[in-house]
């Protein structure tokens, strides 16, 4: 019997689990596909924006009250709203505010988040103990209560909200790579890192880190579709952003009260913030069932 | 199970004592001064230093920090100042009436989502699958005031077959009186047999209830589905499969039960979420509950209020989750000896 290395062993194991995990691989590989491109057409109209739509000026101030309310038509595909303003040019616009919640609070979230949770894993002890029982603490607040206080504590506009919803969100990460980290620290070639004397710091981002990587990105994936409905229930409520950007949560709140007689004021946006955050549903399930392997066991 | 016991409450009373924390320090930001909102707008400088030090804000924040942890302790929330009530009062009006509405919720989750998870976990991989799989996605996406408009202009305003708003019919306040015993109305009402308030608020109810049920029945049924499908494919449901089971006989006898504690955990998660989640619901069909008291709370800048309904859904939540983990106990013994 000769011993394989290790190296040798990894493609053949991965061939062996590819094949079994092959239909739900393609299944995540399909909802995945079906998530990035909705989200590929969003990015690429939000980048577009100003050319794409027949009038940008109504993105900001624009106000235009004879053709305020007017019905769904060729002029305006999805009506005006109450001053005028041509509502499916701001639903392309309000796409650029919501991405730029979604990827501002899920990068803060990350680099807070993990690089805790990182440190936490590998030092283990009380360390652990203590920032676990911080993350505890912020978890008991449901996201959208803790950035309701924060919004009305601070005045609400757009940054509130993204500092409120990443200060809710940090805490998930902090868990899952700790989780992770503390995984990775009791594996071999962690030991053969601290043999080699090589410091905790380098040995926690560069040898920790790197490899906590993988459920983490899983993660983002999936909840950047609650950070969108987090995000327009706080403009809803007007602790988001404030008139006159274009969020999609404000301008539902804005029609609300004439959904009986002019439902396109609310109802677009509304069905913009279900597209986006189904799209990222989808995504994150995808990348979930292709990287999972215990997900597809069932079958 | 003493000592899970033991560790597992000294765990959540950790948790209290930072929710209080925590709360205390995002009122505390707050950039306008308590003591110029409780003495009026009229107030001398001396009335000024008088409140100040009334209410303890000459002292250090430990101090004003323990000040505030012992009148939590006693009863005393503060006053709310847009009710000019005090905060606990309110709460216990306002928190009841949002129980009723997400606990009605819930049920609606479990009884629904738990069949739909079992079904797709059944034929899992298959097109019924797949449509319970994305059908489950895209109800857990829908952004939950735009479903409570949809549903309101058009099972109440257009169809008629609902009430619009409110919790029940005012008008039977005059002609059959609730007495009131725990604040939930459908409970008191039907304790004490009173049917015309009960059958008005059952009408009043399923609406909200259902569009507040529509997020917990598609995340309830993704995670019977995804808890259930694991169990079946463990060694143990193998076997059952080899001894002769069906494969609905071994989802519904053996593999169902295990999966039960992700399935309450979730429950848990999903209750405090719900209870935030149905402040939009609220507010719009007019539910009488603690969204309803949030919001003219936020617009009158009402912090005491604020504070209090932050506390109280969290205490919910922290409640929630060791009332789940002590039930957890007794379904799974595996968990005592973790």
């Amino acid at each position: 019997m000769t011993i394989v290395p290790p190296e040798e062993l990894v493609p053949n194991k991965q061939r062996l689990s590819f094949l079994s995990l092959a239909r739900g691989r393609l299944s995540g590989q399909k909802l995945f596909i079906a998530g990035a491109v909705v989200l590929l057409v969003i990015i690429v109209m939000a980048l577009l924006a100003p050319w794409i739509t027949p009038y940008p000026q109504d993105a900001q101030g624009g106000v235009d009250p004879v053709n305020s309310l007017l019905a769904p038509s060729a002029q305006h595909w999805f009506g005006t709203d109450q001053v005028g303003r041509d509502v499916y040019t701001r639903v392309v616009f309000g796409a650029r505010t919501s991405l730029l919640i979604v990827f501002s609070v899920l990068f803060l979230s990350v680099i807070i988040g993990v690089t805790l949770g990182v440190i936490a894993g590998y030092a283990g002890g009380w360390v652990r103990d203590v920032v676990m029982r911080v993350t505890d603490v912020f978890l008991a607040f449901p996201a959208l209560l803790l950035s309701l206080a924060l919004c009305i504590v601070l005045q609400p506009d757009l940054q509130t909200a993204i500092l409120a919803i990443t200060v809710t969100w940090w805490p998930w990460y902090t868990r899952l790579a700790a989780g992770v980290a503390a995984s990775i620290s009791g594996r071999a070639y962690m030991d053969a890192v601290r043999a080699l004397g090589i410091s905790p710091v380098r040995a926690v981002f560069r040898h920790v880190l790197p490899n906590s990587l993988t459920p983490v990105i899983v993660q983002l994936s999936l909840d950047a579709g609650g950070i969108i409905l987090t995000a327009a229930a706080l403009s809803f409520l007007g602790l988001g952003a404030q008139e006159p950007t274009p969020e999609w949560g404000l301008m539902v709140s804005q029609g609300q009260d004439l959904f009986t007689t002019a439902y396109w004021v609310s109802l677009f946006p509304g069905l913009a913030i279900l597209v986006a955050a189904f799209a990222f549903n989808m995504l994150g399930e995808g990348l979930r069932t292709a990287l999972d392997p215990r997900r597809v066991a069932g079958s | 199970m003493g000592r899970y016991l033991v560790r597992r409450l000294a765990q959540a009373a950790l948790v209290v004592i930072g929710v209080v924390v925590l709360t205390f320090v995002i009122v505390r930001l707050l950039p306008g001064d308590p003591a110029a909102a409780y003495a009026g707008p009229r107030a001398s400088p001396e009335d000024l230093a008088r409140a100040r030090e009334l209410l303890g804000l000459d002292k250090p924040v430990v101090v004003q920090l323990g000040m505030y942890m012992s009148g939590l302790v006693r009863g005393d929330w503060g006053m709310s100042l847009h009710t000019r009530q005090s905060v606990l009062h309110d709460l216990s009006i306002a928190f009841p009436a949002s129980l009723e509405l997400v606990g009605t919720a819930l049920l609606f989750a479990v009884i629904i989502g738990i069949p739909l998870g079992l079904m797709a976990a059944r034929f899992f991989g298959s097109p019924v699958d797949g449509g319970i799989r994305l059908g489950s996605m895209f109800i857990a996406a829908f952004p939950v005031f735009l479903l409570a408009l949809i549903v309101q202009n058009t099972f109440a305003t257009k169809l008629g077959w609902f009430p619009v708003a409110g919790e029940y019919d005012s008008k039977l306040d005059s002609t059959s009186p609730l007495h009131l015993y725990t604040n939930v109305t459908i409970i008191d009402a039907l304790v004490t047999g009173n049917w015309p308030i009960f059958l008005s608020t059952l009408h009043h109810l399923i609406l909200p209830a259902l569009v507040v049920a529509a997020y917990p029945i598609g995340v309830v049924t993704q995670m019977t589905r995804a808890a259930v499908s694991e169990e079946g494919s463990l060694d143990h449901a193998r076997l059952e499969r080899a001894l002769g089971f069906t494969p609905g006989q071994v989802l519904r006898r053996f593999s169902f039960r295990p999966a039960l504690n992700p399935i309450l955990t979730l429950l848990a998660l999903v209750f405090a979420y719900s209870l935030v989640n149905a402040f939009l619901v609220e507010s719009i069909f007019n539910w009488p509950g603690l969204g309803k008291y949030a919001v003219e709370s936020i617009r009158s800048l009402d912090t005491a209020a604020v504070a209090g309904v932050t506390l109280i859904v969290a205490l919910a939540y922290v409640i929630a989750n060791l009332v789940v983990d002590i039930a957890q106990t007794f379904i799974d013994p595996r968990v005592r000896l973790t």
